[in-house]
């Protein structure tokens, strides 16, 4: 079961929201969609859903577009979180599960888990605008996975969220993985793409600018970080060949270099001239590689 | 279950069981309630003691037929002689003892005149009651002072003989047109309250859909259309559901009270003898009226952001349900006429209007299907322009809610 998108572009009358997007999203896989504000990500899932039609090029699944036929076998979470104020946990739930195709008995069962998992049976009952943000959140996410779909969206699930709720909400999204479903989700925050995510694609207004492995992403950027913490002067460092950023930390600093061969160099530099507590080579985080990529294209 | 049937249930059962409705039912019910048992009411508060009016008659002729024939006018009036001094008897006025004072005399012509004292002479209805019987009682002795015989002033008021028959053998008789104006009226007034109460439900149902943000998850299980359609024939139900328990509740108590009715205003209204045809027609129009009007509810709703909003734009529907249901009164009086022949071909008019001419007219039947055609064809293309608009509009949040979002919600929905 892949999601192919294959040279899909979307104009609203002059402006081009997506423009010749080609991905493909393998089965139970779970794959980042990363990009800044309007750089068409909800275009994109909008279109995958049937919500927009696409001006030009295909969206297929498994070989067949996706239309409502299938609707009982998809997931959404929506970035702008919406459900009825006025409605019950219950009614609500079990609304729009029965619009995704489920009996009723089967989704009262679910719902049941499901609250149970997240740590609040005694919202059963409750109505929506009676529960906090973080817990809407939370009813907002079941009603997305409740009929176990085989292919999940999920926009900006972890925003709003305090750490230990990002954390169950993870754990059930790697739970929904490992049954087989494949994931699409989006997010501002890279530590989540970089912790979920085998694959990912970087938006910048419309066109990827990054796409592929995540190792294979880092790997093939190439720059290193290396972080120094010691307790001589390291401003010197600013102007040592092949490195290409520094910034000053409370316990030292932190150096963007051109590549690995490049932290030798500095190691040399520094031997003897005082005490070093770290000497660390890492690998470059994908914020850094966000910020490279999406600032140069905004230069 | 079809996707249509889980959102037109939706849609009508959480709203039947709204406290909103429940309540809306059940005062218009008391105001069935109270229409029907008004008589009582107003004799329960009404204190049962009739007006005294004291009357000083100077000619000692008088007094009698007018008592005689202003009681028999006004069941609540007592008059009463007396011989106390003319001031005694305004003081006694002004202690409330009496309502009224009436001096009776003769002028110089031997002709009956009166003066009419009373705390305030606002109440108007005693005091114009007295004034005719005077007036009568004036006139019978004028005439018998002038000397002409009775049966010459009977046949000078003699009403006029004076029968309308129309010679077109087709056209409908007196009895009929007043038959028809009745359902007609009914039908005019109905559909207005429906299109008010039941669009503003639709837009606002939509519209609180749309703020909450709940639509994007909806119509992402459900096409839009599905969508649009479930919610209309949902409210449609639940209006049925309203104005069934209404006519239930109503024809149960107009039955309890048969007796007193009868000859009331059923058969003002001539409801009872309606012929089946028209009834047919009614029934035709009313739902298609319904449709059209739902369906650009439905439409209008999509565009708004906010639920606050939705208010501004229930008053073009509005509008449209005014100026046809203003023709159609105007239709009752004149139904020749060419702004009425015209408005029943209007697809927002015609609900109204053609119902009018069928029912007071004799409007061949080409004429009808044209009407009906031109009806269906309108709700089928502002069904499919409402689907489109509606699939853009429900995905379009902003602030402006002007026709042009109409444009805007189109677009969005195409391709590109």
């Amino acid at each position: 079961m892949t999601l192919l998108l294959k040279d899909v572009t979307k104009r609203f009358g002059k402006h081009t929201a997506v423009d010749q997007l080609s991905l493909e999203i393998p089965e139970s896989e779970m794959f980042g969609f990363l990009g800044g504000n309007g750089a068409g990500k909800t275009t994109t899932f909008r279109m995958i859903l049937g919500l927009l039609d696409s001006t030009s090029g295909d969206i297929t699944w498994n070989g067949e577009p996706i239309n409502y036929d299938k609707s009982h076998l998809i997931g959404y979470l929506p970035e702008e979180r919406g459900l009825y104020p006025k409605l019950k946990v219950r009614e609500q739930i079990i609304y729009l599960g029965r619009l995704r195709g489920m009996k009723k008995n089967d989704i009262v069962t679910e719902l049941e888990g499901w609250l149970e998992r997240f740590k609040v049976p005694e919202y059963m009952d409750k109505k929506v605008e009676e529960l906090s943000k973080g817990n809407q959140q939370k009813i907002q996410f079941i009603s997305a996975v409740i009929h176990r779909p085989k292919l999940l969206i999920l926009d900006e699930p972890f925003s709003g969220l305090d750490p230990i709720n990002v954390e169950m909400l993870k754990q059930a999204v790697l739970d929904i993985k490992a049954q087989g479903t494949s994931i699409v989700f989006s997010s501002h925050q890279m530590e989540h793409v970089e912790e979920l995510c085998e694959h990912l694609c970087i938006l910048q207004k419309g066109k990827p600018v990054v796409y592929g492995a995540l190792g294979e992403i880092k790997r093939s950027f190439g720059k290193k970080n290396l972080i120094i913490h010691a307790d001589i002067p390291l401003e010197f460092l600013r102007d040592y060949p092949g490195v290409l950023h520094l910034k000053k930390v409370t316990a030292g600093c932190e150096l963007q270099i051109e590549n690995e061969a490049v932290s030798q160099g500095i190691f040399a530099a520094l031997q003897g001239k005082g005490f070093i507590r770290k000497f660390d080579l890492a690998e470059p985080s994908l914020n850094d590689i966000f910020i490279e990529k999406v600032g140069a294209a905004y230069e | 279950m079809n996707k249509f049937w889980i959102v037109l249930s939706h849609t009508y059962f959480t709203r039947v069981k709204s406290k909103a409705f429940i309540i809306t039912t059940l005062i218009t019910l008391l105001v069935i309630f109270a229409a029907v048992n008004i008589q009582q009411i107003i004799d329960t508060f009404s204190s049962g003691e009739k007006d005294k009016i004291a009357v000083i008659d100077t000619t000692d002729q008088i007094f009698a037929p007018l008592k005689e024939n202003a009681e028999n006018i006004d069941d609540d009036l007592e008059l009463v002689a007396v011989s106390s001094s003319e001031s005694e008897v305004k003081e006694a006025v002004q202690d409330k003892e009496y309502e009224a004072l009436v001096i009776l005399s003769l002028n110089d012509e031997d002709l009956p005149e009166g003066t009419y004292y009373a705390n305030n002479i606002t109440n108007s209805g005693v005091q114009q009651v007295i004034e005719e019987q005077l007036q009568q009682l004036k006139v019978g002795i004028a005439i018998e002072h002038a000397g002409i015989d009775q049966e010459v002033i009977e046949s000078i008021y003699d009403p006029v003989a004076f029968h309308a028959v129309a010679l077109d053998k087709t056209a409908k008789t007196n009895e009929e047109l007043n038959q028809a104006r009745g359902i007609i009226y009914v039908m005019v007034i109905l559909m207005y309250i429906v299109v008010i109460i039941y669009g503003t439900m639709i837009i606002n149902a939509v519209a609180t859909e749309k703020s909450s943000r709940v639509m994007e998850l909806l119509i992402s299980s459900a096409p839009p259309v599905t969508h649009m359609f479930a919610k209309i024939f949902g409210v449609a139900l639940l209006g049925l559901t309203q104005i069934g328990i209404l006519i239930l509740a109503g024809y149960a108590m107009i039955a309890l009270k048969k007796d007193e009715l009868a000859g009331g205003m059923l058969e003002t209204f001539g409801i009872l003898n309606t012929p089946v045809s028209l009834i047919i027609y009614s029934i035709v129009f009313f739902l298609l009226g319904y449709i059209l009007y739902a369906t650009i509810a439905a439409m209008l709703g999509s565009l708004v952001s906010r639920s606050e909003d939705a208010q501004q734009l229930i008053m073009p529907l509005i509008f449209l349900i005014m100026i046809g249901y203003f023709i159609a009164i105007f239709g009752l009086a004149a139904p020749e006429s060419t702004l009425v022949t015209v408005s029943s071909y209007i697809p927002f008019f015609s609900p109204m209007l053609m119902l009018l001419r069928i029912g007071m007219l004799d409007i061949p039947i080409w004429q009808v299907a044209i009407s009906i055609g031109i009806l269906i064809v309108t709700i089928v293309i502002l069904a499919l322009l409402g689907a489109r608009v509606y699939r853009g509009g429900v995905l379009m949040y902003g602030k402006s809610n002007s026709l042009k979002d109409v444009k805007k919600a189109f677009q969005l929905s195409k391709k590109e």
